[in-house]
């Protein structure tokens, strides 16, 4: 079997087994991504000449009989949001595209000590904003499955260099879907983690109380595996729990007796689309063919999660997004002309004798700060921050921040009564398999409902994974999603593998030529 | 819910945005659109609902107040658009 098509569970038995070397793992993924970004467009930067060496010095190291990390010679590519000491981390967005980090993300540190190989930054919806990557500044990912469709988002780059087997691994966030989505739309597994499980620090902010950064893989075995290595808590981050984190990788083959999965009553309305409907009905049979019983539960207020997240995740974008403001690093206006501009705007309000407005225009800080950022940020992200600042500002922060709030509340106590009477909530990743690109590009609410199956469990809290169980049939993946009471990862990866078992839709390959 | 021109100009600047003609009106009527669908919110009953802020609810997670290294100042300035070797530079915020 060729090293692209090797898990990277059996890539680590045969390096361990010097059948190959890492090196030998780089160059073959390497070559993938020069095969196939060209269309697939899933990388913003490919570090091949770093790659290589940390390659080299895994080699090395085993050659002399020193210990090496859980992922050692495993290629991971980063989404292009996490910080990496000395690399430029740009966030799909031109307002960072030069800046440079001066910190490692836990996440990096971690995958650094496991002597994973840091092959490349993948692309996102600019901020990880939006759910298809055609928000960001620089390119669009396509879906491998279809070059038409785009990889989904905001972690369409991570799920897209997966999907063409261009990575082993790889690391996205999840703040609203944007892990599982992708995963859904390009037949690959990935998992948002429950909140506080992996570290935030370093992981620039959109959200802060809905972000969470998450494995992504060809199969629940090999996510395990990467997140064991990024799981844990950490000090440096005062959101992250004190929660064990288990040899996900070692328990995973055993699987779940007495499982009882709950079909959510709300998730099968109109709306979804009928072959996807078909494929997760087939998935549930799987399951229960497996020993699973099948339980219909309600999450009644399901209809008002997307508009509570499009309050509140906006809302702590705004705050999080006020730091680009052109002072400290990032882009800033050319001052010249800024300064110019502001010159002629008073001297044309003092000649039109509008003293009031003259005396009221901004100062010469302030329009630094409105012109770097109108100039730096992309249209979604501006929306974002508009739509936030508005339901944060005096008037209207009772009737749709703090409102949110509350709802917010109700969809956890939703979730927490269906877990009394079920183990795993078993249901569609996406509302419809595949979206032609530019399809969604002047509707931005119609771009917001494809959030509609993955947005509560940020709300909430709780994990979810994704992967693929069925093909439309114009040929694109169609995703399962599981969602699992809090810490219960371990939970999610074994009902996760049973299936991947039973099946091999995660292992088929999109038709790249 | 319809937002006013005057409305959005007045988040733009608390926003610290500027925004273009053609942004104006179009944000106005997709700002417009999104707050329309998200107040159906107001269709629910959640006067005895705590707010929840936080999927998981810890509480002041602090550290000994012991000093530790922070990054290197010369690390951190090395990305400023502008800046003196020990500050920042902007344009004055006080007098010109």
């Amino acid at each position: 079997m060729s090293i692209i098509e090797r898990s990277a569970k059996q890539l680590l038995d045969d390096l361990a087994d010097r059948q190959i070397s890492a090196v030998e793992v780089t160059q073959a993924y390497l070559a993938e991504i020069a095969r196939h970004d060209p269309q697939v467009k899933a990388f913003l930067r490919v570090d091949a000449e770093g790659a290589l060496a940390q390659a080299r010095d895994v080699d090395q190291r085993r050659a002399q009989g020193k210990s090496l990390g859980a992922l050692a010679g495993l290629p991971v590519a980063v989404k292009d949001i996490l910080c990496s000491r000395g690399q430029v981390v740009t966030c799909a967005s031109r307002i960072l595209e030069h800046f440079v980090s001066p910190y490692d993300a836990t996440v990096i540190a971690k995958l650094k000590a496991a002597d994973a190989v840091l092959i490349g930054r993948t692309n996102l919806d600019e901020f990880a904003m939006g759910g298809s990557t055609e928000n960001s500044a620089f390119q669009v990912t396509h879906n491998p499955w279809d070059l038409s469709c785009f990889a989904g988002g905001s972690s369409g780059g991570s799920a897209a260099c997966v999907a063409a087997r261009m990575a082993p691994l790889a690391i996205g966030t999840d703040t609203g879907g944007s892990i599982r989505q992708p995963a859904g739309l390009c037949g690959i597994t990935g998992m948002k983690p429950t909140y506080g499980h992996v570290s935030r620090y370093g992981v620039v902010a959109f959200a802060s109380s809905l972000d969470q950064v998450g494995p992504m893989a060809r199969s629940a075995e090999d996510v395990a595996l990467l997140l064991e290595t990024i799981a844990g808590h950490d000090p440096l981050d005062s959101t992250s729990v004190h929660a064990p984190v288990p040899p996900y990788s070692q328990w995973i083959d055993q699987p779940l007796e007495d499982l009882t999965i709950g079909l959510v009553r709300e998730h099968f309305g109109p709306g979804l689309d009928e072959e996807v409907n078909a494929a997760v009905r087939d998935a549930v049979r799987i399951y229960e063919s497996l020993g699973a019983k099948v339980k219909e539960v309600s999450l009644p207020h399901s209809k008002y999660a997307v508009a509570t997240y499009y309050i509140i995740a906006p809302s702590e974008a705004s705050s999080n997004l006020a730091r680009y403001d052109g002072a400290h690093y990032g882009y800033r206006t050319n001052e010249r002309d800024m300064l110019a501009e502001l010159d002629a705007e008073r001297k044309a309000l003092e000649a039109a004798g509008d003293k009031k407005a003259a005396q009221q225009l901004d100062t010469a800080l302030v329009r630094m700060y409105r012109r770097s950022r109108s100039e730096g940020f992309g249209l979604e992200v501006k929306r974002r921050i508009m739509l936030g600042t508005y339901a944060l500002s005096a008037g209207y922060y009772d009737a749709y921040y703090l409102k949110a709030l509350k709802v917010r509340r109700l969809i956890r106590q939703d979730f927490d009564k269906a877990f009394e009477e079920v183990d795993l909530i078993v249901g569609p990743a996406t509302a419809a398999p595949g979206y032609k690109i530019g399809e969604k590009a002047n509707d931005p609410l119609a771009m917001y409902l494809l959030d509609l199956y993955t947005v509560s469990a940020n709300l909430a809290g709780i994990g979810g994974i994704a992967f693929p169980c069925g093909f439309s049939k114009a040929g694109l993946p169609i995703g399962l999603q599981l969602q699992a009471p809090p810490f219960e990862e371990d939970r999610m990866l074994r009902a996760a593998h049973m299936f991947q078992k039973a099946t091999d839709w995660h292992l088929r390959r999109p038709p790249l030529t | 819910m319809a937002l006013t021109r005057e409305q959005v100009e007045k988040v733009s600047l608390l926003a610290r945005l500027r925004l273009s003609e053609e942004e104006l009106e179009t944000m106005t009527a997709q700002l417009g659109a999104i707050v329309g669908y998200i107040e159906q919110l107001s269709e629910l009953d959640t006067e005895h609902v705590q707010p929840m802020a936080h999927a998981v609810e810890l509480h002041n997670v602090f550290r000994a107040d012991e000093v530790k290294p922070s990054i290197d100042r010369a690390e951190m300035l090395a990305g400023a658009p502008s800046a003196d070797g020990e500050c920042y530079l902007v344009p004055a915020v006080l007098g010109d």
